[in-house]
């Protein structure tokens, strides 16, 4: 593994569903995830995807990398532009990553995620058991 | 508004929290993980955000829930948190400063096994003006 290499690439689907079991998994029932109405009344396009949805789908990309959520010892990531989830449609968040450094027992990566080709976090990065 | 007097202190939530299989189950079910044996990195931010809710939003420290937005996240994981744990939550105000009308206050959480430290994590949430 060394500095540079880029990951695979993998594509997660969000729709209405996924927002409703995540609410329901996370406890997170802000409306603005799930009612349309009152997300547009609030300003916002249309319903948007729980950011921390999102970090919890690309968590599962590092979980995967690093043979196990045991692995993963940091996660970060800014949220810098929403998951907009139409009713009746299935949005894409593709991820990939670069090792971003190595050292004896760890290996950092930088993360990309985008939806609709809109990156939507930034700085995103994980340190995982090597 | 929040209490500028609150940064920079440390305040602790009410409950001892136990992590239940079912709740790790549908954590893992949303992203399609398989084992459920350890808890998904991010799975802590269900207590993280249910403890600052009640912490923050208590009349001495004053945070507006209602216009929160999440914008930015960060976890470092001691140890994987499994079905069986017992947990407590503290949060932290680290800072605070007002941008155009918006709040934006820095705030750690440690989770706790007992006394060794498991997950801290640190949320930026944004008031919106």
């Amino acid at each position: 593994m060394e500095v540079g290499a880029v990951l695979d690439e993998k594509v997660f689907y969000l729709d209405r569903a996924l927002l409703k079991q995540y609410a329901d998994a996370s406890g997170d029932q802000n409306p603005i995830h799930q009612n349309e109405e009152f997300a547009v009344s609030v300003g916002l396009p249309n319903v948007i995807a729980h950011g921390m949805l999102t970090m919890a789908l690309v968590g599962k990309y590092v979980s995967d990398f690093a043979g196990g959520a045991a692995n993963v010892l940091e996660y970060s990531a800014r949220f810098i532009k929403p998951v907009i989830v139409p009713a009746g449609e299935k949005v894409d968040l593709t991820v990939t990553a670069t090792v971003s450094e190595v050292s004896d027992d760890t290996v950092a990566l930088s993360l990309t995620a985008t939806s609709a080709g809109v990156k939507v976090l930034g700085m995103a990065k994980a340190v995982v058991r090597k | 508004m929040l209490n500028p007097d609150s940064v920079g202190s440390t305040f602790a939530g009410t409950e001892l929290i136990t992590v239940s299989q079912s709740e790790i189950d549908a954590f893992c079910a949303v992203v399609g993980e398989t084992d459920t044996t350890i808890a998904p990195p991010t799975f802590t931010i269900r207590i993280t955000l249910t403890q600052f809710e009640e912490i923050l939003t208590r009349p001495e420290i004053g945070l507006d829930w209602s216009r929160l937005v999440h914008g930015d996240q960060k976890f470092e994981i001691f140890t994987p948190v499994k079905a069986g744990d017992q947990l407590t939550c503290t949060a932290t105000i680290e800072s605070y400063r007002v941008a155009a009308g918006n709040e934006i206050v820095s705030v750690r959480s440690d989770l706790r096994k007992g006394a060794e430290l498991a997950v801290s994590a640190w949320s930026t949430l944004v008031v919106r003006a």
